[in-house]
């Protein structure tokens, strides 16, 4: 399969991929690792008159400390994840998570805002910015603004992005000593798309459960935060009466798709014993 | 201390000895010639508009726009090719009573599968291709689809082909001893039904040609990648009407075929067409979504089977229901009932017992055509007799070796017939059972397996025997009338400077055939390896044979080489003997130097005969003609075919809350009779063994209930990977089979044979406290946790 034909414009500055995209309208695209793009314009998906190349932004790049939070720019690779220090001691839930993403060819040229901006619900980042509470700063024709994960992801890849708008870099609150994360995917290979997977992170007062933010990826349309269990949970040693029940708030949290291999009773179940795993490591101190 | 001399140390001593692949530094440097990379003056491209459904009736198409594109250069529908190709028919004769319906390249009037190529587009790009495609306007009107085996067989349901009265291919029988009798008085019956989910072959080169022809000289050339290019040459003379010397067909470089290159391709059949049509040559590559819905697949059966045995636990029947799903068509040449066929005939064969029964029924459905992979009814066979040794030994409380030991034909009991009717020459399933118990270390598995189940961790051990057909002779396709040759051919030539080059009909897809026709050259002439060359897959240039399917390259390609090499050898020896003035039978050959016979001493080198012989021939006696190049064909003679045979365990952890699977180590012992090349034999072994486990774990075509494939790409087919695959240990016996000099029988099937079978016996052992079966494959979390009742 080829792309159709289409334009290609390689932006220098932030300001120039907006006025270009402004330009072109609802015919132009923001490519960057184009690892999901680029397929479907093969498969002719989808067929942009014009691609607007993000990748020379400077603006887009680089790690850095932000006050309390760990500033991760767009265009930061997944292959980065796990070679970032800074992103191995602040946000160290995004880099035990990195290896699970795809394969190293995929994870070289990926990036983070992209995987953010797309929100396949079957992908592991846009469910680990719910899981960190993170904001994601983004850039469009009507100036700067930041929104929380929590009101980021809407429905089927649908996102609080508005046409002609750019992810610039997403704040994650950095990693406090009270905190303990954990992270998990059942796959029948490595590197595919999870049949569920799950990361949280939680803030501990001595051995109790102060507060914990769960979220869920290929479990539904999007990225989904299990508040009824986390509910269960705040409060509470995690022993295994407690982790039971929270493991049966799952029901009413997650209401899985009907597909052709997966039931959804089935997708419920593996849930379940995975968020049963993922809180026994937490409670031994993940 | 230096361990004893061997045969391998003779010089030149090749056979039996691991050396690289020739051309494998050559495909790791980038210089693979492939057709997928190649590019001819004046070349153009197709691509083809497919159907989006299973079965529909072709109202109108408009390709007015399609046409009108700037650098279109055509647009041809079925109608048009129909003009220049005869028809084809998949059937062979003795297959009795089997039918299917005329093929085209493209449909006239009605589609029989979602993906079915329908109308080609020939352009100076694909990327132009693909824009016409998005112009033509076909108007279709759906057709009641036969989506499965079940809607299928319905009476008065839908017809794949209206106008007939079913949806039956083929039916078969066999009915051996007294199985009725069998089973009344049996102590044991065991029972059960068996799935087995299509799959594919995915080749990391899809399917390729770029046909060019030359209506100045009346030729045509196709390059394309395929397993037979003797067999295309026939076909595309004979359906296109041009003399088969005027046809050629290079089949270089292939990226992988497993069977799924020697079939024809309606594609690939139209753009032969497409380039008569234009006098150009014009290229067509298969990309991946297209592989998915137009490659054949392979599998789909549905079998009952059961099994009579006696208290002691000896078998004494077996009965068999196969019933098998096909596509819309038979493929074509080699039919698409081979697979069941050999289904109902692999079914026991490892053991000893006379009565049998077996029903095939082959069935046509709106899918795309199933035909010969890897290791064709093999894996499937395996597993249905396997299982059911396994049951049977469960239910009586014997080990699955004590039961296997009991009951396969013993070593010294060949030749014997199985209960199907196959005629073994030699096979060593006691020896290999032995072996693979060694090897694996069985009974401290079995103690750890019982120790971590107490910790709640699942283990299965799971072991199958198994037969392999190898070395088909003509009762495998020349008897049903297919233009399928099952000799092999070789041209032999000293060159002036006294290297040998072989050209054979047996062709490379990155196994090692010419590393293994090299090595058998170099050993019977007496000559260092790097002084042979060997060039396959050719027709203008290798003479006519088979080529390579059904394990064939070592057995009958290397006996050809074998033979045709001696040949050569003695007319070099005879020029020789005039030269040195000595009888040929006093010399002998050693590194390229023509030695005495008895002391080993060098007298001549064979460069110096060939340069004498070449330019300086007024010094050898007159009327002597040197006979420096020798052409000879081998067709395999005695027994039809020449089994294999082997054993194959695992062990593996089934996480019984996910249902996911991790397989912890793979065993085989095999016998493919004389080894020629050790490590292209294991590589084979492991590559067929990984095979066997994708379709053990993870791969299957699935479909929906209005014949769309659903997970038609590599995101959601899954094919093994190494993460997934476990280290595979390796042992060998050798039985050499006593049909030719060389002794060697084939081993490409071989691991794929039994691999899923042993898959799924370690499974149901892991189950086994849970009164939890499978006996379908792929084995899935899904169907796992069913089993389980976890959800």
């Amino acid at each position: 399969m080829k792309a159709r034909a289409f334009s290609y414009f390689r932006a220098a500055t932030i300001d120039q991929a907006l006025d270009a995209h402004a330009r072109a309208g609802d015919d132009a695209r923001f490519i960057a690792g184009g690892q999901s793009l680029v397929p479907a314009l093969s498969l002719r998906l989808q067929a942009p008159r014009l691609l607007i190349d993000i990748t020379h932004i400077d603006d887009l790049r680089g790690v850095r400390r932000e006050g309390g939070h760990l500033r991760i720019g767009a265009l930061t690779r997944h292959c980065e994840m796990l070679s970032e220090l800074l992103i191995a001691e602040f946000a160290p839930l995004l880099h035990a998570v990195a290896p699970f993403v795809a394969h190293p060819a995929i994870r070289n040229r990926g990036t983070f805002g992209g995987s953010i901006a797309l929100a396949d619900p079957a992908s592991e980042f846009p469910a680990m910015t719910l899981a960190l509470d993170a904001e994601i700063e983004i850039a469009g024709p009507s100036g700067r603004r930041r929104v929380r994960a929590d009101d980021f992801f809407i429905d089927l890849f649908e996102t609080a992005l508005q046409p002609g708008e750019l992810i610039i870099a997403v704040y994650v609150p950095l990693f406090k000593a009270d905190q303990r994360f954990a992270f998990d995917e059942l796959a029948r290979r490595r590197g595919d798309y999870a049949l569920v997977g799950c990361g949280m992170l939680a803030t501990f007062a001595g051995d109790r459960v102060d507060d914990i933010r769960i979220s869920f990826f290929s479990v539904g349309n999007t990225p989904t935060r299990v508040k009824g269990a986390e509910a269960i949970l705040i409060g509470s040693r995690l022993d295994a009466g407690r982790i039971a029940t929270a493991q049966g708030a799952l029901e009413g949290d997650l209401a899985p798709p009907d597909s052709d291999e997966v039931p959804p009773a089935m997708r419920l179940h593996l849930a379940r014993v995975l968020l049963g795993r993922l809180l026994g490591r937490l409670g031994e101190g993940a | 201390m230096s361990a004893p001399l061997t045969s391998l140390d003779r010089p030149n001593s090749y056979i039996g000895r691991s050396v690289p692949r020739p051309n494998a530094k050559r495909l790791l440097a980038g210089r693979g010639r492939y057709v997928s990379d190649l590019k001819l003056p004046r070349m153009l491209y197709a691509a083809f508009l497919r159907s989006p459904h299973a079965h529909a009736k072709i109202v109108s198409i408009n390709i007015d726009e399609a046409r009108a594109i700037e650098g279109v250069h055509l647009v041809a529908t079925g109608a048009d090719l129909a003009k220049i190709c005869t028809p084809w028919v998949g059937t062979l004769d003795h297959f009795k009573g089997m039918t299917s319906a005329p093929q085209m390249p493209l449909p006239l009037d009605r589609v029989v599968w979602a993906g079915q190529a329908v109308v080609a587009v020939v352009a100076e790009s694909r990327a132009i291709a693909e824009d016409a495609l998005e112009l033509i306007e076909i108007d279709y009107e759906d057709l009641p689809v036969v989506a499965d085996l079940d809607s299928a067989r319905q009476v008065g349901g839908a017809l794949v082909n209206p106008g007939s009265a079913n949806n039956i291919c083929f039916r078969s029988q066999l009915d051996n001893g007294t199985v009725d009798d069998a089973f009344a008085h049996a102590a044991h019956v065991v029972e059960e039904e068996f799935s087995f989910g299509r799959h594919t072959a995915v080749t990391l080169e899809p399917r390729a040609l770029v046909a060019d022809y030359d209506p100045a000289a009346g030729m045509l050339t196709v390059h394309h990648g395929t397993q037979t290019p003797y067999q295309f040459q026939d076909l595309y003379s004979r359906h296109y009407g041009i003399p088969e010397a005027r046809v050629r067909v290079i089949a270089t470089d292939i990226g992988g075929s497993f069977g799924m290159k020697l079939h024809v391709y309606h594609e690939d059949m139209a753009v032969v067409g497409l380039s008569i049509l234009l006098g150009r040559p014009v290229k067509y590559v298969a990309d991946r979504i297209e592989s998915f819905v137009s490659d054949i697949h392979a599998r789909d059966h549905r079998v009952r089977a059961r099994m009579a045995l006696d208290a002691k636990g000896g078998i004494l029947a077996v009965d068999v229901v196969d019933l098998t799903a096909i596509g819309a068509f038979s493929t074509f040449p080699r039919t698409s009932v081979v697979e069941g066929n050999q289904v109902i005939r692999l079914i026991g064969a490892p053991y000893r017992f006379k009565n049998y029964r077996a029903t095939l029924e082959v069935i046509f459905q709106n899918k795309v055509q199933t035909s010969q992979y890897r290791a064709v009814g093999h894996p499937i066979a395996c597993a249905v007799t396997e299982r059911l040794v396994d049951i049977a030994a469960s239910k009586i409380g014997l080990d699955p070796f004590a039961i296997r030991a009991q009951n396969v034909i013993p070593d010294d009991a060949y030749p014997e017939i199985s209960p199907t009717g196959y005629r073994f020459e030699a096979l060593s399933h006691q020896t290999c059972l032995k072996r693979l118990h060694e090897m694996m270390d069985y009974d401290a598995l079995r103690a750890e397996q019982a120790d971590l189940r107490k910790r709640g961790v699942y283990r299965g051990i799971g072991i199958a025997t198994f037969v392999e057909i190898t070395n088909p002779s003509p009762a495998f396709y020349g008897v049903g009338g297919a233009r399928i040759s099952s000799q092999d051919g070789a041209i032999v030539s000293l060159t002036p400077s006294g290297e040998v080059r072989c050209l054979i009909s047996v062709t490379e897809q990155g196994q090692g055939t010419e590393a293994i026709i090299s090595q058998i050259v170099a050993d019977q002439l007496g000559l260092a390896l790097e002084h042979v060359k060997v060039v396959t897959g050719d027709t203008e240039v290798t003479p006519h044979g088979g080529a390579t399917w059904a394990c064939r390259g070592a057995g009958i390609g290397g006996e050809t080489a074998l033979q045709a090499t001696r040949a050569l050898k003695r007319n070099i020896l005879e020029v020789a003997a005039l030269i040195l003035q000595a009888q040929p039978s006093a010399l002998d050959i050693i590194d390229g130097e023509v030695v005495d016979a008895v002391t080993r001493k060098p007298r001549l080198p064979i460069s110096e005969i060939a340069r004498i012989a070449y330019f300086r021939s007024d010094t050898l006696p007159s009327g002597t003609q040197a006979q420096l190049t020798v052409s000879h064909h081998f067709a395999p003679q005695g027994y039809p075919f020449a089994f294999t045979n082997g054993i194959q365990g695992c062990a593996l952890e089934v996480d019984v809350e996910t249902g996911l699977i991790k397989l912890l180590k793979h065993f085989i012992v095999e016998d493919c009779g004389r080894v020629i090349n050790p490590m292209l034999v294991d590589e084979q072994l492991r590559g067929g063994i990984v095979q066997g486990l994708g379709a053990a774990l993870f791969e299957e075509c699935r479909y929906s209930e209005t014949g769309q494939l659903m997970n038609g790409s590599l995101a959601d087919y899954l094919v093994p990977m190494p993460m997934e695959m476990p280290d595979i240990v390796i042992g060998h016996v050798e039985t050499p089979t006593a049909d030719t000099e060389l002794g060697a029988k084939g081993v490409g099937e071989a691991g794929t044979a039994a691999a899923s079978a042993c898959v799924l016996n370690a499974v149901n052992d892991a189950l086994a406290p849970f009164d939890a079966t499978i006996n379908s494959v792929p084995i899935t979390p899904a169907k796992v946790l069913k089993a389980l009742k976890r959800f």
